[in-house]
């Protein structure tokens, strides 16, 4: 569709076409304002020597150096590391194989979809709350499996450093697969027949089918699942603060919850400021081009 | 709308075991919120002594009292309803605002389309990606100068700011679909920008604004990150509240209790999800793909 | 809930409980453009006072200063904002300071008492000092804190220390165990308990808990000497000196009488297991003795107090100062004048710290009001304070600033958290603490 602010007659005339504009105008100056203005401050403030209070004096990259020699910020990206690949490889995975398992003509379609999706309803503090509650080795899982006459059976990840971070995995996996499989199945339910057809009667199994027609197509699905999921991956931050704190120790500390003791309570806001830049810079990688090429193509 | 694989109806072995996977899937995301929900009307003996996934031995509805209107955080002990409302009055005013302004902008983003307004649209939908801790600091001291921090109003407002990206989103696509020849149409009736927003466009926007309000809602109603940095005591909302319960160590912890405010919590979410899961869906994929 | 949490890198302790906060009500009437003035405002005026005693004793000991300040006819406005040991409550603050809105006083611990006043914006309280003789009656150290550049910015409420030992006598008796003198007797001690199974160590794994029994290490390994240039001078070559090393591999030993779901647990949980005779020791600053009191437990009778073995020479405390903020408003200004006096006065130390677990802050008062547990402290504070072996804690925000102390935190939570080698720990924790400085 070629841009074309209607025409408009005479009298009115100058106020309509300035109309559209001064609509959209506060919303504009808000995001200006909220958004960029305040990544213009943030970066800004991580170049200064900010610490209780901002400070505008200018002190290079003192702060980034001290982000970067910092032991927990180094355990923070190792979490998000872990995290974010397993998290999205496991989402992607599961969320794939649930939309064709579902798409096989199941009875209890609608059924099954709403409860594979609704986790995605919930708070990841509620969410957070039952896992924590579900995994703590005294109380839950682990507990009722011993009573169940499977005496050595442990599962003390919550507590163990090494293992806690895969346990805000399994968590979030959780929550995220049923809209991963959402999306699959709108990809799959929205693939050409024909081919597949003609597959068929060629006598093709169905997994090569799948392997070699219809999963190839989902390629757009998959791009929009890994941009998704990657991105909330590199934001959560509820979900760790509900399960671990953090902790043990800092073990499960990733860059959100990093940047938010850094802010609010150890002070620092100048390597604060620097940790949120880190994380606007990585996301922005990811998602500029993206939103670029779905602005840039598709219609208008 | 047709499934990939036709054929085959018979109950061969290979359908049983499709349906026993979905089936233990569909048991695997049910089990959290069944354990919620038992523990919750279990006492706190029962919890100790008894199975996790048992069901109550006696029903108890205490802790769901107690959750309303009697647990302690800190000092306080009224429970969490208190915060329910709070999430309520920041919830209500923050849809509506940024839910009004997202209509209006997909409106003039797609109908009087002006030279920029993709470089426009496209500044408005980064705002919905950026990582928020990005504008922590910043958002603090303007709180704190507008003189609402630590307030609802304080959550309002941030809120509102930090939704447009999406309401615009939404509203922008599904104005995109809508025929400009009936907005022409209207013009030569005469029709000026609002007559034709308010006549036109708004009575056949149901559907998207269905979606705008859930979203919108599950959102904010979900927002823990804002709730717990720009709010703190009476004015924090239900998400903080209930992270404070749940970390509160006064003596004895009261799981019972806990999962009875994390079911509060989680209710008007799920209500509106079961009730409109439709529309959810709807939401949550036009956040992702460009719909 | 103490304010002796000063975790900030647990998340889950920095944003528990917090508090409701009357701050909506005192903003209200300015969204509603009514006039900020409250309507009933008693004769003498008002103070707000900022602060994060939320729990039981705390709370308790709060109350003797309102009640003070209104048999003078001034009113009293709480703001409490409970979790985080007061990092909830120093957010507040700041958001309070930078739109213009200080509250009249406010609670804050060691080296944020000197931020503040570097910043500029406190009264000085140098008139009551001087009435009263501050001088002279609060001992050196605390006053390092609570003086900035000659003048007195803080009014000091009570001291803690941090290395106590809280035992279990029925279990010592049970298994024949007497007072340890001797860290090689602590220990001793701690594996018989664990022969008999049960716990040895009473543990919280939280950051500010492994820090604060890892300052106790440190001190008995190395004694008062090494801890003042370990943790106050911040001297490089002592932190990776071979007694820093065994510092940590002494803490190692002594991790391994905790019990395998220590993680994350809180401080007063850990004391609970001592109460109900699951566990021996623990070790924790005098806060924990509200626990016992709580329990209506009798000190020396149930429950023993004891300085760490290998610690008696020394102490290691912190203690609560209230700054007042700078106000053109004469009236507010003598209200925080009466407040300071208050604080200090004699009757109010006593009543204070009989609430709150610790010793007065004052080194001139009799013992006898005291318990039996405080009247040993107390004792103990005062010589340590002569012999110049009062010491600040690292753990509390007394040693070093937030910066350094939370490099601490980052490398003795990593420490217990993993089987990290002693020398690699001494050799991370004086890095981290030089890049810090």
């Amino acid at each position: 569709m070629p841009s074309s602010p209607p025409r408009h007659g005479e009298g009115r005339g100058r106020l309509q076409q300035w109309l559209p504009k001064l609509v959209l105008a506060p919303s504009f100056a808000l995001l200006l304002f909220f958004v960029y203005g305040f990544i213009v401050w943030t970066s800004y403030i991580s170049f200064t020597d900010s610490g209780m209070l901002p400070d505008y004096t200018w002190v290079g990259l003192e702060q980034w150096s001290k982000l970067w020699r910092s032991w927990t910020w180094g355990i923070a990206l190792h979490n998000i590391w872990v995290f974010g690949l397993l998290y999205i490889v496991s989402c992607t995975v599961l969320g794939l194989l649930l939309a064709i398992l579902l798409d096989q003509r199941i009875r209890a379609e609608g059924v099954l979809r709403t409860i594979y999706l609704y986790p995605m309803a919930l708070s990841f503090i509620v969410t957070g709350t039952a896992w924590q509650w579900f995994l703590n080795p005294g109380l839950g899982l682990e507990k009722t499996m011993r009573e169940l006459g499977w005496e050595s059976f442990t599962f003390n990840w919550l507590i163990n450093a090494d293992m806690a971070i895969y346990t805000i995995v399994i968590a979030a996996v959780w929550q995220a697969t049923g809209f991963i499989m959402a999306m699959f199945l709108a990809g799959l339910r929205g693939i050409d027949g024909e081919m597949i057809k003609a597959a068929q009667i060629d006598g093709a199994p169905t997994w090569k089918i799948y392997a070699r027609i219809i999963i190839p197509q989902l390629r757009p699905v998959f791009l929009s699942a890994i941009v998704v999921l990657a991105h909330l991956a590199i934001k959560s931050f509820d979900l760790v603060v509900a399960m671990t704190g953090g902790g043990p120790g800092n073990s499960t500390a990733v860059p959100a919850t990093f940047m938010y003791s850094y802010a609010f309570s150890r002070n620092e806001m100048g390597i604060a400021a620097a940790s949120a830049v880190f994380m606007l810079a990585v996301i922005a990688a990811l998602i500029v081009p993206y939103l670029y090429s779905e602005l840039r193509g598709g219609r208008s | 709308m047709s499934s990939a694989m036709p054929g085959r109806r018979s109950l061969s072995g290979a359908r049983v075991m499709l349906y026993a996977v979905l089936c233990v899937f569909a048991v695997i995301y049910l089990t959290p919120l069944y354990v919620m929900l038992t523990t919750s009307f279990k006492s706190l003996e029962e919890i100790h002594q008894g199975n996790m996934l048992a069901l109550p031995e006696q029903w108890t509805v205490t802790p769901w009292l107690d959750a309303w209107s009697g647990a302690c955080i800190g000092l306080e002990c009224n429970g969490v309803h208190g915060y329910f409302f709070n999430s309520i009055s920041i919830v209500v005013p923050a849809v509506l605002i940024s839910g009004l302004l997202g209509a209006f902008n997909g409106y003039v983003l797609t109908k009087w389309r002006f030279r920029g307004h993709k470089i426009v649209f496209g500044l408005i939908l980064f705002s919905c990606f950026i990582p928020f801790q990005i504008v922590l600091l910043p958002m603090a001291r303007v709180l704190g100068i507008l003189q609402v921090a630590n307030s609802t109003t304080g959550l309002v407002l941030v809120h509102v700011v930090y939704g447009i990206g999406f309401t615009t989103l939404f509203f922008r696509n599904f104005y995109e679909s809508f025929p400009n020849e009936l907005v022409r149409a209207a013009q030569l009736d005469g029709a000026g920008f609002f007559t034709l927003f308010f006549r036109i466009l708004l009575p056949s926007s149901i559907p998207i604004i269905v979606v705008t309000v859930i979203w919108q809602f599950t959102n904010v109603w979900n927002d823990f990150l804002f709730g717990v940095s720009f709010s703190s005591g009476d004015s924090a909302p239900i998400t903080v509240a209930l992270n404070n319960l749940v970390n509160s160590s006064t003596g004895v912890k009261a799981y019972n209790v806990n999962m009875a405010a994390a079911m509060i919590a989680a209710v008007p979410t799920l209500i509106v999800y079961v009730l409109a899961g439709k529309y959810f869906l709807r939401g949550l994929m036009s956040g992702s793909v460009k719909g | 809930m103490s304010f002796m949490q000063d975790d900030d890198t647990g998340i889950d302790t920095m944003i528990t409980t917090r508090l409701a906060v009357p701050l909506l009500a005192s903003l209200l009437p300015l969204t509603l453009g009514l006039p900020v003035q409250a309507a009933e405002t008693p004769d003498k005026g008002e103070v707000e006072v900022l602060n994060w005693w939320t729990s039981g004793g705390e709370a308790r000991a709060l109350g003797v200063l309102k009640s003070d300040l209104a048999d003078q006819g001034i009113g009293w406005k709480n703001m409490p904002v409970a979790g985080g040991a007061g990092t909830n409550a120093m957010a507040v603050l700041r958001s309070r300071v930078t739109s213009g809105n200080p509250p009249t006083a406010a609670q804050v611990l060691g080296f944020d008492a000197r931020d503040w006043a570097e910043r500029g914006g406190l009264s000085y309280l140098d008139k009551v000092a001087q009435d009263m003789k501050w001088g002279d009656i609060f001992p050196q150290p605390l006053q390092d804190f609570a003086k900035y550049k000659g003048h007195w910015i803080g009014a000091p409420f009570e001291i803690h220390s941090t290395n106590w030992v809280w035992a279990n006598k029925a279990l010592m008796d049970k298994l024949g165990i007497e007072q340890p003198t001797t860290w090689t007797d602590f220990l001793a001690s701690m594996k018989k308990a664990r022969d008999a199974g049960y716990t040895g160590l009473a543990y919280g794994g939280q950051p500010w808990q492994d820090a604060t029994v890892f300052e106790n290490v440190m001190l008995a390994t190395g004694g008062p000497d090494f801890y003042r240039k370990a943790f106050i001078d911040l001297d490089d070559a002592t932190l990776r000196s071979d007694t820093m090393i065994k510092a940590f591999n002494n803490f190692r030993e002594l991790l391994a009488y905790r019990d395998p779901n220590s993680s994350g647990r809180d401080w007063n949980l850990a004391t609970a297991m001592v109460i109900n005779d699951k566990a021996l020791y623990q070790i924790m600053g005098d806060w924990a003795k509200g626990e016992f009191i709580n329990a209506n437990l009798a000190p020396d009778k149930d429950y023993l107090c004891f300085r760490t073995p290998g610690t008696q020479q020394a102490v290691t405390f912190n203690s609560d100062l209230m700054i007042m903020f700078k106000t053109d408003d004469t009236q507010q200004q003598a209200l925080q004048d009466t407040m300071a006096r208050a604080i200090a006065s004699p009757g109010f130390q006593i009543a204070f710290s009989n609430n709150k677990g610790s010793v007065p802050a004052r080194m001139d008062l009799p013992a006898d009001e005291l318990d039996a547990c405080a009247q040993k402290g107390y004792e103990q504070v005062q010589a340590a304070a002569k012999n110049n072996t009062l010491m600040g804690s690292m753990a509390h925000g007394y040693a070093a600033q937030a910066a350094v102390k939370n490099a601490v935190f980052d490398i003795v939570s990593a420490f217990v958290n993993s089987s990290m080698p002693g020398d690699v720990a001494a050799e991370q924790m004086a890095m981290a603490i030089q890049d810090a400085k």
